[in-house]
């Protein structure tokens, strides 16, 4: 999801592990500090900023229309979302530093291309109809997992989680009613929308991570109560929630192998290119290079601004503890 | 007449997995004494499962009398509410 393939550390076996696991599966959340497993504590960190991570990258696809926005309300609105997801990084990287990892190490290992982010922001923008897809797509498929996540064992990320959460709903909505505007425009907007989807759609699925089957870390995980679902079921459910909105726009999901099933109640659908996916997740997505160089461009053009604001700061207390 | 001791805010966690929340503050000479005083005054029906103290001179806070214009932005903002967009009910949740 917007933390794919989280290496997950070993459970071992003392007495301590014993103990932290019996409140695990009682359902006490752990807070920071708490005697917690080391392998608990680096699967969440690396799960964590990696989530942060996917929201400050996932501003610049979005980011990348703000300026072109077909009305100002549009524009305000989209603005706004962003700026929701920079918050969403805020509260997520802070989740992270209760474990003991320092927002520098953070910036440091995005910036340098050893942390991932979620594949999905690893694609283009290429028309006004994909801020109406991906808001529908791609954070309707963020609220299908990150829903669960609220349940979280570990304190500080589940509730994260709930505020992150309570702001989600407005993304979709807006990027929902950006499709149904399109597909109740012209034939020439109705088309955009439909390109759009084609495009979203099986990067979106591809979101929720590897199929069950090869998702080698998603045990312990579970164990841990890190991970509420699997990655199929979450992508299913997602399925199941999206071809009927699909069909409501009028709109056609690029997949023939996708038909209703009578008997488990649930959409059957195709496999995603996982070839594909893992070489998006290697860095050789469309945007991955891009997506680095503007993360690393702002991060160098504000440089000024940061020592600036700490110089002040410095100013300010020396003059304090002259009086 | 000795030093008066500082003035501590207190926060409780009521229950685990919720946020720590201001209930109070009280007088205290350290963060030792504030925290044993704090178990002692706010948490006799057990209201808690965790506690922290802060020096009320170290909280930063805006001037209530600029609150108007502080939070006035926000409300002109009804679009970052999702019951701004009309979602027909046929379409499902969302
Ligand atoms: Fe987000
Ligand atoms: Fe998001
Ligand atoms: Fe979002």
């Amino acid at each position: 999801m917007y933390a794919q393939l989280v290496e997950t550390g070993a459970a071992e076996t003392s007495e301590k592990d014993r103990e932290f696991q019996e409140k695990i599966d009682r359902g006490v959340r752990i807070e920071a500090n708490d005697w917690m497993p080391e392998g608990y504590r680096k699967t969440l960190i690396r799960q964590i900023s990696q989530h942060a991570h996917s929201e400050i990258v996932g501003q610049l696809p979005e980011g990348n229309w703000i300026t072109r926005a077909p009305s100002l309300q549009r524009k305000a609105i989209l603005l706004a979302k962003v700026q929701d997801e920079a918050g969403h990084g805020l509260y997520l990287y802070c989740a992270a530093e209760t474990l003991g990892i320092s927002r520098d190490e953070m910036t440091e290992q995005l910036l340098s291309g050893k942390a991932k982010y979620s594949s999905i922001f690893n694609y283009p923008t290429l028309t006004w109809a994909d801020m109406g897809a991906v808001g529908w797509l791609v954070d309707g498929a963020a609220i299908m997992n990150q829903v669960p996540l609220q349940r979280c064992s570990y304190g500080p990320y589940s509730r994260a989680m709930i505020r992150v959460c309570k702001e989600e709903s407005f993304h979709q909505r807006q990027g929902f009613d950006v499709m149904r505007q399109l597909c109740e425009g012209t034939e020439e907007q109705k088309a955009m929308a439909q390109d759009a989807l084609n495009r979203w759609w099986w990067p979106s699925l591809m979101m929720f991570g590897p199929s069950d089957k090869d998702s080698v870390h998603s045990e312990q995980s579970m164990r841990w109560g890190i991970k509420q679902n699997t990655n199929d079921e979450l992508r299913q459910k997602f399925v199941d929630q999206t071809v009927p909105q699909a069909e409501w726009l009028g709109l056609t999901v690029p997949d023939p192998e996708l038909k209703w099933n009578e008997e488990t109640g649930c959409y059957d659908f195709g496999e995603p290119d996982w070839s594909e996916f893992f070489e998006v997740i290697k860095g050789n997505g469309p945007c991955n290079k891009d997506r680095l160089a503007a993360r690393n461009k702002a991060w160098d053009d504000g440089a000024w601004y940061r020592d600036g604001l700490t110089a002040h700061a410095d100013k300010q207390n020396q003059q304090i503890a002259a009086e | 007449m000795s030093k008066e001791w500082p003035l501590w805010e207190i926060f409780i966690r009521g229950q685990h997995g919720l946020s720590h929340r201001h209930v109070g503050s009280l007088h205290a000479p350290d963060s030792e004494m504030a925290l044993k005083n704090a178990r002692d005054v706010y948490t006799r029906r057990n209201e808690g499962v965790s506690i922290w103290v802060v020096e009320s001179a170290k909280i930063a806070a805006f001037d209530p009398d600029t609150a108007e214009h502080n939070f006035a932005a926000p409300k002109s903002k009804v679009y970052r509410h999702p019951t701004f967009f009309e979602i027909p009910e046929d379409v499902g949740a969302m």
